[in-house]
C-alpha cells in the first residue's frame, strides 16, 4: 500500500511538494476569513452592497497573466528563450496593473462611502481581497526577480523547477481570486 | 519494491548533490554556528533559544506563585529587581496578570512549540529518515531567525512602560482589542501579536519542510511503515501545524485592524471607562473560535512530539519491539483528525448552543479511544521488558504516569455539564499543566538526554539527572494534585488573591505549599540546564558509535557527523526499526538486510 505512495510521491520534486504544502496552509488562512465571513455575515448589521467595475478588469487581467505565464513555462521547455523572456516580462506587467486595478477599485468603494471602518461587511472586504492582494504581490516579487534572471546575460539556468514552481503559485493566486470573487458575489 | 527504492535513492543524491559537496568547504563561525544551513545547528539553536524562554517563562510563574502562596507578605528585594511593578515589595495586579499571560504564551508557544518540536523535527527527522538534509535547508534557517525575531519583539514587550500583553495568552477581545481596557492592552498587545504573526511564519516554513522531507526524502527502503514513531508523530505535528496556524494568523490580523484600525471585527456595543465607543456588529465569540480553532490543534503540536519519542525511548530501553506499531501510527492519525474538531470544547460556557455543545462533547470524548490505544501499547511495550533506567527512559515513564493522570480529568472537563462547574478554575489549571505542559516537558527532556550523545558526542551526567527527574515528577504531582481539589471547590483560575474570599481561606497552606514546591521544581531546572551547558564541554564521551543499542539511522553516523550526516552513501534500510530480542539477538539495526532463515514479524 505504501509502495505505491512512495512511488508517486518521489517523482515531484521537494520545493515543488514544499510549494502544495503551503498552498494548502494559505487556503486554509483564506478558509478561516472566509468561514468568518460566513458567521459575521448571519448576526446584525449587515449591509450588501456591489462589487466595483474595476474588479472585473482586475479579474480578467489576471486570467490573461496566467495565460501568458503558461505560455512562458511553454516557451521555456521549447528553449525559445527570447519569447520566454518577453512572455515573463508581459506576466509582470500584467500582475503590476492587476494590483493597479485593485487599489482603483478599493478608490471608487471609498468615495461611494463603502470605507474601512463603517461596516463590518466592508472591513472583511477589505481584509479578504487585501490579504489576496499581498499574495499577488509575493508573486510579483517573485516574477521580478525571474525576470531579472532571465534577462541578465552572466547566469544561464535550464532548470524547469523554478518556471514550475512561479507557474503553480500564480495560477493558484488566479484561482484563489476567482474563488473570492464568486465568493463575494454568492455570499453576500 | 526495489525499483521504487532507486528511485527514490536516485532523486535524494540529485537534491543534494549539493549539500554533499558544500562540507568539504571551510566553514566559518558565522556559516557554521549563527546562519547555519545544517539541520542539526538549526535544532541546536531553537533548542537553546527554547531552554532560555523556559527559564523566563518559569521565572514568571515562581513571581506570581510567590504573590499566590504569600499574599500578605511583602518582598522588598522584587522592587529592586522589578521597579514600579512591584511596589513596595508586592507584586502590582496588573503585573500579576502580565506574568500569567507571558507564562502562558511563552511556555506554549516559544518553548513546547519552537523548543521541542522546532528542535526535534530538525534534529531527528533527516538523521532518521536517512536524508542528508531538509528538502530546504534554506527555508528551514529561516525557520530559526523567524523565530528568533519574534523571541526579540516578545522580549522587548517586556521592557514596554505599560507592560506586555496581560489578558491571558488567549487575548480574548474585546479586553485585548481595546487599548483604553487595561495597561497590558496597549503596545504590550501589538508587540505580542506581531511577534506571534512572525512565530506563525516560522512555525510555517518549518512545518513545510518537515512534512515535504518525512514524504520526499527518505532513503532507500525506508518505506512509510518502516519510520521509526517519532517521525510519525512530528510528521503529523507538522501537519496540524500547517493547517491551524494559519487560522490563528486571520484571527491576528483581524485583531490587529480592530486595534489599531478602528474596524469592528471583534467589537459591538461597548462601554469603556464611561464612554461609549462607535464599534458595532462584530462578535467577540468570532475570535474565540478562530482562536481554538487553532488552540486546540496547538494543544497536539505540543504533545505529538512528547508521545513519538517515548514511544521509541521507551521501546529502546526495554530492548523490546514496540506493542502495535500500526495502532500506535492509526491513533496519531485519530488524534490529528479529532483535534480539529473538538475546539468548540474550550467554549461551553460562552453561550454556545448546548446543541452543538454536545457534538463537541462527543467528539471530545473520542479522543479518549486513540490516547486509551496509546496508554496501553505502552505499557505493553514495558511489559516484561527488559528495562533500563536510563535518564531519558526515566523521563519517557514519567510522560506515561502523567499523561494517564491529565488525561483521566480531560474526561471530566470534556462533559459540557460537568464544565459548567469546572470551567475556569484551577481544575482546568491542574488538568492542562499536567497532560500537555509538565508530559510534554517529560517527553522533552527524555528526547534531550536521549539525543544528547548524538547532538554533542558527550553524555550528560546522570547523577544530576536523576536528581532532575525525581524531583521533577514529585514536584509536578505535588504542585498540580492539590490543584484538582482547589478547582473541585471552585476556586477559579486567574485570581490574584484569594484571601479576601471566605471558601477560599482555607486553601492559603495549600497555596503556599505549591508555591514551595514550584520554586524547588524551578530551581532544578536550574541544575538541569548547568548539566547541559557543563556536559557540552566537560561530558563523559561517547566511544561507540551506538551507545544505546538502538536500531535506528541516526546511530549509523559518525559520533560527531558533519553537514550531511554519513560519510560516503547513506545507509539502505531493510526493516522496521523495532526487531529487538527478536531470534535471540537484542538488537537488529535496520539497515541489516533480512536473513533468510529470519521469521518475519
Amino acid at each position: 500500500m505504501s509502495t505505491v505512495a512512495i512511488e508517486q510521491k518521489n517523482r515531484i520534486h521537494p520545493h515543488k511538494f514544499t510549494l502544495w504544502v503551503g498552498i494548502g496552509s494559505i487556503l486554509m488562512m483564506f478558509a478561516g476569513l472566509t468561514s468568518a465571513y460566513i458567521v459575521k455575515r448571519n448576526q446584525a448589521n449587515w449591509v450588501t452592497f456591489n462589487l466595483p467595475m474595476a474588479f472585473w478588469y482586475s479579474t480578467a487581467i489576471i486570467l490573461l497573466s496566467s495565460l501568458t505565464l503558461f505560455m512562458a513555462s511553454k516557451a521555456f521547455k521549447e528553449r525559445a528563450m527570447s519569447r520566454y523572456r518577453s512572455l515573463m516580462a508581459g506576466t509582470l506587467a500584467l500582475g503590476i496593473l492587476f494590483i493597479v486595478l485593485q487599489v482603483l477599485g478599493f478608490r471608487e468603494l471609498w468615495n461611494i462611502g463603502v470605507t474601512l471602518t463603517a461596516n463590518v461587511s466592508y472591513s472583511f472586504l477589505y481584509i479578504i481581497v487585501g490579504l489576496h492582494a499581498a499574495h499577488v504581490i509575493g508573486g510579483i516579487v517573485a516574477l521580478v526577480v525571474m525576470s531579472l534572471k532571465a534577462f541578465s546575460i552572466k547566469s544561464r539556468s535550464y532548470s524547469i523547477v523554478p518556471v514550475e514552481l512561479m507557474s503553480t503559485y500564480w495560477h493558484f493566486v488566479d484561482i484563489l481570486w476567482i474563488y473570492l470573487l464568486i465568493f463575494l458575489l454568492m455570499i453576500r | 519494491m526495489s525499483s521504487v527504492a532507486t528511485l527514490s535513492n536516485a532523486d535524494i543524491q540529485g537534491v543534494h548533490d549539493s549539500a554533499h559537496h558544500e562540507h568539504h568547504h571551510h566553514e566559518t563561525f558565522v556559516s557554521k554556528y549563527i546562519f547555519s544551513q545544517d539541520h542539526k545547528m538549526i535544532a541546536k539553536q531553537f533548542l537553546i533559544t527554547g531552554m532560555i524562554w523556559a527559564m523566563i517563562g518559569g521565572l514568571f510563574s515562581v513571581l506570581f506563585r510567590l504573590q499566590l502562596g504569600y499574599p500578605d507578605t511583602t518582598f522588598p528585594w522584587l522592587e529592586n529587581v522589578l521597579g514600579h511593578w512591584a511596589k513596595g515589595g508586592k507584586i502590582h495586579p496588573e503585573f500579576y496578570y502580565a506574568l500569567v499571560t507571558m507564562h502562558g504564551t511563552v511556555l506554549v508557544f516559544f518553548v513546547l512549540t519552537a523548543g521541542l518540536s522546532g528542535t526535534f523535527a530538525n534534529f531527528l527527522i533527516p538523521l532518521q529518515i536517512g536524508a542528508r538534509d531538509m528538502a530546504s535547508p534554506m527555508l528551514n534557517m529561516l525557520s530559526y531567525w523567524f523565530f528568533f525575531t519574534a523571541s526579540i519583539i516578545m522580549i522587548s514587550s517586556l521592557f514596554v512602560q505599560t507592560g506586555p500583553a496581560s489578558g491571558g495568552w488567549t487575548i480574548y477581545p474585546p479586553l485585548s482589542a481595546l487599548g483604553d481596557a487595561s495597561m497590558g492592552s496597549k503596545i504590550g498587545m501589538d508587540l505580542w501579536l506581531v511577534s506571534m504573526a512572525m512565530f506563525i511564519v516560522s512555525s510555517l516554513l518549518g512545518g513545510l519542510n518537515y512534512i515535504t522531507t518525512i514524504l520526499n526524502m527518505r532513503t532507500k527502503g525506508m518505506s512509510m511503515t518502516r519510520m521509526p514513531l517519532t517521525i510519525w508523530a512530528l510528521f503529523f505535528t507538522a501537519v496540524l501545524g500547517v493547517l491551524s496556524f494559519p487560522v490563528l494568523l486571520s484571527g491576528a490580523i483581524l485583531l490587529l485592524f480592530d486595534r489599531n484600525l478602528g474596524t469592528s471585527f471583534f467589537l459591538s456595543d461597548i462601554v469603556v471607562a464611561g464612554k461609549i465607543l462607535p464599534n458595532e456588529g462584530g462578535s467577540a465569540i468570532l475570535f474565540q473560535h478562530l482562536f481554538w480553532f487553532l488552540g486546540h490543534p496547538e494543544v497536539y503540536i505540543i504533545l505529538l512530539p512528547a508521545m513519538g519519542m517515548s514511544s521509541e525511548i521507551l521501546s529502546v530501553n526495554s530492548r523490546k519491539p514496540i506493542f502495535g506499531y500500526m495502532a500506535m501510527v492509526g491513533s496519531l492519525f485519530a488524534i490529528t483528525i479529532l483535534a480539529f474538531l473538538v475546539w468548540a470544547h474550550h467554549m461551553f460556557v460562552t453561550g454556545l448552543n448546548p446543541f452543538l455543545g454536545s457534538v463537541f462533547v462527543l467528539l471530545t470524548l473520542l479522543i479518549a479511544v486513540p490516547s486509551a490505544i496509546k496508554v496501553f501499547n505502552w505499557l505493553t511495550t514495558l511489559w516484561r521488558g527488559n528495562i533500563r533506567f536510563t535518564p531519558g527512559m526515566l523521563f519517557a515513564l514519567g510522560f506515561v504516569s502523567l499523561f494517564i493522570s491529565g488525561g483521566l480529568t480531560g474526561i471530566f472537563l470534556g462533559n459540557s455539564s460537568l464544565d459548567i462547574h469546572l470551567h475556569d478554575t484551577y481544575f482546568v489549571v491542574a488538568h492542562f499543566h499536567i497532560v500537555m505542559g509538565v508530559a510534554s516537558f517529560f517527553g522533552m527532556f527524555a528526547g534531550i538526554y536521549h539525543w544528547y550523545p548524538k547532538m554533542f558526542g558527550r553524555y550528560l551526567n546522570n547523577t544530576l539527572a536523576y536528581i532532575h527527574f525525581w524531583v521533577t515528577i514529585i514536584g509536578a504531582y505535588l504542585i498540580f494534585w492539590p490543584m484538582h481539589y482547589e478547582g473541585l471547590a471552585g476556586m477559579p483560575r486567574r485570581y490574584y488573591d484569594f484571601s479576601n474570599w471566605e471558601s477560599f481561606k482555607m486553601f492559603g497552606g495549600l497555596n503556599e505549599f505549591i508555591s514551595l514546591v514550584a520554586m524547588i521544581v524551578f530551581a532544578v531546572q536550574l541544575l538541569f540546564v548547568f548539566n547541559y551547558f557543563y556536559s557540552m564541554f566537560k561530558g563523559r564521551k561517547v566511544t561507540t558509535q551506538n551507545p544505546w543499542e538502538s536500531n535506528t539511522l541516526e546511530w549509523t553516523t559518525p559520533i560527531n557527523p558533519g553537514h550531511g550526516n554519513w560519510v560516503g552513501e547513506i545507509p539502505e534500510v531493510h526493516r522496521w526499526p523495532y526487531d529487538y530480542n527478536k531470534d535471540n539477538r537484542e538488537f537488529i539495526p535496520q539497515t541489516e538486510p533480512v536473513g533468510e532463515d529470519e521469521s518475519k514479524h
